[in-house]
């Protein structure tokens, strides 16, 4: 079989047609393809090379990413944003209740990008240990970084990220051109095996009435991406039925506030990310229901039940908890040292002024990432619930991932919307984002329950992996990439 | 591989070689797909009757596009070609680079001056055009000529960085010249190797990519294909032009150049990819550098002939 596959290989070389004549002559004929020019090269109709659709976080790094890279320069780039410019003279001093977990790994983009110095200077938070445990048991984990010097991960605000990635952008104008407050009304596909006079780049029509056409169009355009809407790209995806709450958490004391707290209550997780010294952040997962009703709470009964959801036992059952301790009794003789005591959460006093909004979860995850001359990345690609933090690093790593594929595909001469490196992106990113995905969507499900038999599985399986360093750090090697 | 797989990747070439051809080239275009040595051998001043599509009807631009549509299709009957991009653009890219050593990042070759031999719709033409060099495809056969300036022309990068012609080689002195998968159908190697020294200037590149003449691309390309398949006409692959890499470096060496490297190639028909590979058995791609003038009874009356239909590369 090997030998004879090889055979059309030998001979494709037929395609290949060369006059080698003793009398080699100057013939040159002239074949110019006058109807096929496109008509007013103009301005206006300017090929971009790259043309990116939605400058929020991720769509702002990738424009940012490949502007700066060396193999793509003189390539012509453009980011479409419908929203404003985000510029801010000076940090504001209330913090916004949308932050991201950024893992170091995306950091590591930032900061090959130049925006994650902008961003230290402003400001964000970093925890060296994530505390994760159970409603319903004694049952808890810890991810810790603290032997390590290093940090876990970093919160914040989406609206610096934001921020800094302009500043970045700003000093790019030569090679990323961006419009803000425009609306894509229309993107135009061209046939993968284009007709005589078709354009054979994607055409995208904004609601001014502009036409661009592009090489490369990457959507950036989160959960309800148009780009793949428009290409009909199903999705799986369901909704958790359950809604978000999130505010800023003022604390009763102050508190090195280096920890990530997040709590299993049946109707879904519960966290506290640091902000500051005396600032944190809520993100409370709960059923649509409940939801409403802890926003329609005054602020007093609100923080109460912040605090009792942090604090109370009242799921514990007493079955449960014989069976949890008579295990962690076991693991621990096996291994006295491993596993780490239990800490416990610093008590909320107050919330910030109109912190409180809520809004709705829900999972998704495109079938495919790529079509010719189309790429998706981050939340247009894949939504996940907010309980692991993943959602942007999970765009962060897409943004990764594809400049250096696009870099090496310029360097190849390429050209940059073929489908053959599109897919290489699609196989990597798939591989890493479904099993996390899967991971985070499994906690979910395991935890939205208090069923004794799966309560005390997951008090088992909970209390095993905390005992076990090198299965942590697997875990954590994988969620900080 | 199933055989109708083979049927098109190898009959994929003479498809595009339908009877009625533009006769705006003469003697080439016209003969037969499997005279090669003749072609060779008599190359005639071709008219240069300039022919500009504005005057050709629709119907004969449909018919080039479906031929690009072909010659283009990533994972059609070429897709061994494109997938040979991987290795090649980088050989010919960092060959290349590590003699002229200026840097220009995101067109490495920028200013650089490449001949691409037997071009067909422009494969290995393009990418080497990304790349910032100024490339001139040449080839026989005036459709893949017309195939190739159809797909780069919307390309407002390659639009000015490539061009085709039909039959050619001026007086114009390359950087390089690339040749791939083309030397196993050429009758005479001499001439071809006179010639490339002729158009490249001084310390200039040659790049080589072809097959070995081996028992085991005898089996594939003759046995298998021809004779026991009969995919091929019998008698399509002429086993007798096949080269050796050592026979090719010993007929490069004596005319004016300098063997750098030689670099087997294999393919892989299970994932369609290339990759580089120590034995040379089947594939092999070779770089040489002109070193001098060489040969004494070199293609001077071709030179000397007067380019009177000299015109400007199509646009």
């Amino acid at each position: 079989m090997h030998k004879l596959t090889k055979a059309p290989l030998v001979l494709n070389g037929l395609g290949r047609r060369f006059i080698a004549g003793k009398h080699l002559s100057a013939v040159n004929i002239r074949r110019g393809l006058a109807c096929t020019e496109p008509k007013g090269d103009s301005g206006k109709n300017e090929v971009y090379d790259v043309i990116i659709s939605g400058g929020g976080m991720v769509g702002s790094a990738m424009a940012c990413s490949l502007g700066m890279d060396s193999n793509l320069a003189g390539k012509k780039i453009l980011l479409l944003e419908a929203g404003h410019k985000k510029s801010m003279d000076k940090v504001p001093d209330t913090y916004s209740t949308r932050v991201s977990s950024i893992s170091p790994g995306s950091a590591t983009l930032l900061s090959g990008i130049g925006a994650w110095e902008h961003i230290t200077k402003m400001r964000c938070k970093p925890y060296t240990r994530m505390q994760v445990w159970d409603a319903c048991s004694d049952a808890l984990i810890t991810f810790d970084k603290e032997d390590l010097l290093d940090e876990m991960a970093y919160i914040v605000e989406n609206d610096i990220v934001v921020t800094a990635i302009t500043k970045q952008l700003d000093t790019l104008s030569d090679n990323v051109q961006v419009k803000y407050k425009s609306k894509v009304v229309k993107y135009t596909w061209p046939m993968l095996h284009h007709a005589a006079d078709s354009i054979p780049w994607v055409q995208v029509t904004l609601a001014n009435g502009e036409t661009h056409q592009t090489k490369l169009l990457i959507g950036a355009d989160g959960p309800n991406s148009m780009v793949r809407q428009g290409l009909g790209i199903p999705t799986v995806k369901w909704n958790y039925d359950q809604s978000a709450v999130v505010a800023v958490l003022h604390l009763s004391e102050p508190t090195e506030n280096n920890v990530a707290w997040q709590r299993f209550l049946p109707t879904g997780p519960i966290a506290m990310l640091p902000l500051s010294d005396t600032q944190s952040s809520l993100v409370w997962s709960t059923s649509p229901r409940l939801a409403e009703e802890l926003l329609e709470l005054d602020e007093e009964s609100f923080v109460d039940a912040i605090n009792s959801a942090f604090w109370s036992n009242e799921s514990h059952s007493d079955l449960i908890e014989t069976a949890g301790s008579l295990f962690r009794g076991a693991l621990s003789a096996i291994m006295p040292s491993a596993g780490s005591p239990r800490q416990l959460p610093p008590s909320v006093a107050g919330i910030g002024p109109k912190s409180r909004v809520m809004f709705p979860l829900g999972m998704g995850h495109a079938s495919e990432y790529i079509r010719h001359r189309v790429a998706l990345i981050g939340d247009a690609a894949h939504r996940v619930h907010p309980l692991a933090g993943q959602g942007a690093n999970l765009g962060f790593g897409d943004v990764a991932c594809l400049t250096q594929i696009l870099s090496q595909a310029a360097f190849n001469g390429k050209d940059l919307g073929a489908i053959q490196h599109l897919l290489e992106y699609e196989t990597e990113r798939q591989r890493h984002n479904l099993p996390m995905m899967a991971a985070v969507d499994l906690m979910k499900r395991l935890y939205s329950t208090d069923a004794a038999p799966v309560v005390l599985l997951r008090t088992f399986g909970l209390q095993a992996t905390n005992m076990l360093p090198a299965l942590k750090e697997q875990i954590m090697a994988y969620a900080s990439k | 591989m199933s055989s109708s797989k083979w049927v098109r990747l190898m009959f994929g070439p003479f498809g595009l070689k339908p009877s009625s051809v533009c006769g705006v080239v003469r003697g080439p275009a016209g003969r037969s797909s499997f005279s090669w040595t003749a072609v060779c051998r008599h190359v005639s001043v071709c008219s240069a009757r300039s022919a500009s599509y504005t005057t050709v009807d629709p119907g004969e631009v449909k018919r080039f596009q479906a031929l690009a549509n072909k010659w283009w299709d990533e994972q059609g009957e070429f897709a061994a070609l494109h997938a040979m991009n991987d290795l090649r653009v980088p050989f010919v890219r960092d060959n290349l680079l590590t003699v002229h050593r200026a840097h220009h990042p995101g067109k490495p070759l920028a200013g650089l001056r490449i001949l691409d031999v037997g071009c067909g719709g422009g494969v290995f033409t393009e990418p080497l055009g990304r790349l910032g060099a100024s490339v001139l495809g040449i080839d026989p056969v005036e459709e893949s000529i017309s195939v190739a300036q159809l797909h780069s022309s919307p390309d407002p990068d390659l639009r000015d960085r490539v061009s085709y012609h039909a039959c050619t080689l001026d007086e114009a002195q390359f950087d390089a010249v690339v040749a791939s998968e083309v030397v196993e159908h050429l009758a005479d190697l001499e001439t071809f190797a006179i010639c490339c020294n002729h158009v490249l200037k001084p310390g200039g590149s040659l790049f080589i990519t072809t097959i070995n003449k081996t028992n085991l691309s005898y089996a594939l390309a003759i046995v298998i294909a021809e004779q026991l398949l009969r995919i091929v006409p019998s008698g399509t692959h002429d086993w007798e032009k096949f080269i050796s890499p050592v026979e090719l470096e010993r007929l490069l060496e004596s005319n004016g150049f300098s063997v750098q490297s030689v670099q087997g190639m294999m393919y892989n028909p299970v994932s369609g990819a290339w990759s580089w590979s120590d034995s040379t058995a089947i594939n092999y791609a070779l770089h040489a550098v002109k070193t001098s003038d060489g040969a004494e009874e070199s293609c001077t009356h071709s030179v000397n002939e007067p380019a009177t239909t000299h015109s400007s590369a199509p646009s």
